[in-house]
């Protein structure tokens, strides 16, 4: 009986995950060009994508706060409008300004769309290399508990007690897509990351929870590993792992740590899968304040990020062309912007992005 | 106004050789104290030091095995007091006070990694592991991530120490159920353990004259808990005007320590990122078999792997890589002022893997521990 009950409770998410589009109707997206470098860098992955012919229209809303009636700072309404009809949204980077009495614009989308899986595939970028060459995997982190449940309290001064909260539910749920998402992308090992040794009850019960999937999914290999174990592989040889699903301080450390083995922030896509099929695409980096407005920033996260937006909708083709190209013009080295170790403008690389993936049809 | 000058001068002088003088007793006192336990054949026949050894699970006791050997060739005056204790066959074990009797005696001690099993039943607080930590208050944990010139690791050339409060935070084992599907675990930061933390980190800074401490938290997201770690670490860093401080969101420093680590010198942070910042910045330099650890409490020093991985998997099969602890073990002689003794096994050590000729499979080699053992010794004599 409980099994069917969470069953159902699985199922709609799980079903418009494995929805597929046809390429012919034309779908609306929430555009969020955020602060600092983000207008430019949306504009960027605008112009690619109707370079590429992408049956996609966009629908630009400002998210920056405004004050309610009650005197508290919020998301516009219309932009929550825009999300809650179009379902899909790509995010250019947000400034949250510290002690302006508005919590992270980050947290607020995520609680307001119940994002509840982050989702970072991590793949070395040929012609930009690091010290790691063979990295290749997919980091899922449970978004919405955890340590990050913000409860905290001072029990006597000098004494302070952080709460990690992880309930049966969010980790069913996060486990249960880690598996779904290694079958829908062609991946044959999940890995669950925990520190079931120290915290036994809490990281226990996702374990649990990532066994009871596994189950599930038998096609699909499952191996659990400690946190410190995986650190300590991950460094040493990468190429071991394939998708990694954990909770949400781990994966916040983990996602983080493969994003440097590539080369950091700047080619690292992101992704938030909520319920109701909500999901919005990111990229992770900072605003850049300092080179906003000049023509220097970097698109290749967020057009990344936009590519992997266009796998989820089941826009496979032009997936593939926009990022091949992307992959293509940092491979050639000959226009790359000067984070990638080049001197040309976004314009540029950009520009070139559009020339080659025209150039494919 | 000639002559005023020389008097000053020449009294300024007077009391620096008297300063001078002073010193000098001073420190000639403290060494005939450190050299007293050997000399006196009363407590110690043969005048050896005595050591706590605790072997371990897993590959820890043959990896012990090399280091008495490598020790007894080499004439290190020490003598083991050996213990094994270990979760796999509880049975078996010595008597708990004993052990934490004998490292509280003897102040030193060399520990093997002993393995929690994940199906133990029961707090986490009686595991061997915590038990020891907790009832010999040994907060501090050092790890000291250098690359060896002849291990080839993507990085070269790192030095650094990483600083870990292992006594609170996330291992507080302090957890509950509160309805069915719904468990809350608690860390707990007390002002009184960050800033013992981080004054130790200092001390540590200063003793080894190195001139960076990096505090690394999560204070954005945990404001009250690891806000608490980083204030007082900033308290502490007003104290030594000498040594710089910054701070670092962990993962932040997860991917500086894999793009840049280069940039970090002494890191000092709560107990579960220390935890992880130890196991990645090993893997940096060669994995858990090179790098050498110790913990420390007010009047005991153990010395240990500075990774913690058991290597079940490798029990029995003379594969292991005895070199963390055998570093470890020269970093105990360092600490028990046998620098001889430490100085000649890490140099032979450090020949052995530089010549790249006899290594074990985890350093790209082929040889087993044995005769990786036999090198060192055969360094020891030419």
């Amino acid at each position: 009986m409980a099994t069917r009950v969470l069953k159902s409770l699985l199922a709609p998410s799980v079903r418009t995950l494995c929805r597929r589009y046809s390429s012919q109707d034309a779908r609306t997206v929430t555009l969020i060009p955020g602060d600092g470098i983000g207008p430019e860098i949306s504009a960027a992955v605008q112009q690619i994508f109707s370079a590429a012919q992408v049956p996609i229209s966009w629908e630009a809303v400002d998210v920056t706060p405004v004050k309610g009636p009650d005197g508290k700072f919020r998301i516009p309404p219309k932009a929550i409008e825009s999300m809650n009809k179009n379902k899909l949204g790509l995010k250019g980077p947000l400034a949250t300004p510290i002690g302006k009495g508005h919590p992270s614009l980050n947290l607020a989308l995520r609680k307001e769309f119940s994002l509840y899986a982050n989702v970072r595939p991590c793949k070395s970028v040929e012609g930009y290399e690091t010290v790691y060459k063979d990295v290749d995997l997919v980091t899922i982190r449970e978004n919405t508990e955890g340590e990050y449940s913000g409860i905290e309290h001072i029990i006597v001064d000098g004494v302070v007690q952080s709460i990690k909260l992880i309930t049966e539910q969010a980790s069913r749920r996060v486990a249960e897509f880690a598996f779904e998402y290694a079958k829908l992308n062609g991946r044959d090992m999940v890995t669950a990351v925990h520190k079931a040794n120290i915290m036994r009850m809490s990281d226990g019960l996702f374990l649990k929870c990532c066994r009871a999937a596994a189950e599930k999914h038998k096609d699909i290999k499952f191996n659990e590993m400690y946190l410190d174990t995986v650190c300590l592989n991950m460094v040493q040889d990468p190429s071991q792992f394939d998708v990694l699903v954990m909770p949400n301080l781990y994966g916040d450390i983990l996602s983080d740590l493969c994003a440097g083995l590539i080369g950091g922030l700047g080619v690292t896509p992101s992704g938030n899968i909520g319920e109701n099929g909500a999901a919005i695409f990111e990229s992770v980096h900072g605003t850049a304040p300092d080179i906003a407005g000049q023509d220097k920033a970097n698109p290749t996260a967020l057009l990344l990020s936009a590519v992997m937006m266009l796998r989820h909708m089941g826009l496979t083709e032009h997936a593939r062309k926009i990022e091949k190209a992307c992959f293509e013009t940092i491979r050639e080295g000959n226009v790359r912007t000067a984070d990638l170790g080049g001197s040309s403008k976004c314009s540029e690389y950009t520009q070139e992005i559009c020339r080659k993936v025209e150039a494919m049809d | 106004m000639e002559s005023a000058m020389r008097i000053f001068r020449s009294r300024g002088v007077s009391k620096l050789t008297h300063q001078l003088l002073k010193r000098c007793l001073h420190s000639s006192t403290v060494a005939r104290m450190a050299i007293t336990p050997r000399s006196e054949p009363v407590s110690h026949p043969e005048g050896k030091q005595r050591v706590t050894l605790v072997p371990g699970d897993g590959v820890g006791p043959e990896i012990m095995s090399s280091v008495q050997a490598v020790f007894t060739d080499a004439g290190v005056p020490v003598e083991f007091e050996e213990f094994h204790i270990s979760e796999v066959n509880p049975k078996m074990n010595a008597k708990h006070d004993d052990v934490i009797n004998s490292f509280l005696t003897n102040g030193v001690g060399l520990k093997g990694i002993i393995a929690t099993p994940t199906h133990f039943k029961g707090g986490v607080l009686q595991t061997l592991n915590m038990r020891l930590r907790k009832e010999m208050d040994l907060y501090a944990n050092v790890v000291h991530v250098k690359s060896l010139p002849g291990v080839r690791t993507r990085h070269n050339n790192l030095d650094f120490l990483i600083i870990r409060e292992q006594t609170e935070g996330e291992y507080s084992a302090l957890e509950h159920e509160s309805v069915s599907g719904v468990v809350e675990s608690l860390k707990i930061i007390t002002r009184e353990k960050s800033r013992r933390i981080a004054k130790f980190a200092f001390d540590y800074a200063t003793k080894h004259g190195r001139s960076k401490v990096t505090a690394v938290h999560k204070a954005n997201i945990m404001k009250l808990g690891d806000g608490l770690f980083l204030e007082c670490c900033q308290e502490i860093s007003e104290l030594y005007p000498k040594i710089q401080f910054e701070s670092m969101i962990i993962d932040n420093c997860c991917m500086q320590l894999v793009s840049n680590p280069y940039q970090f010198d002494v890191m000092v942070m709560p107990n579960l990122y220390g935890n992880i910042v130890d196991n990645l910045a090993a893997g940096l330099v060669g994995g858990a078999g090179v790098v050498a650890g110790e913990s420390y409490s007010q009047d005991v020093a153990v010395f240990q792997p500075g990774a913690r991985h058991s290597f079940a998997q490798a029990m029995g099969r003379d594969i292991a890589n005895p070199t963390a602890m055998i570093l470890s073990a020269c970093n105990m002689l360092k600490h028990m002022h046998l620098e001889y003794h430490s100085k000649l096994i890490e140099d032979a050590l450090l020949r052995v893997i530089k010549a790249g000729k006899v290594l074990t499979p985890d350093m790209n080699g082929f040889s087993t521990m044995s005769d990786f053992t036999n090198a060192i010794v055969h360094q020891l004599h030419s």
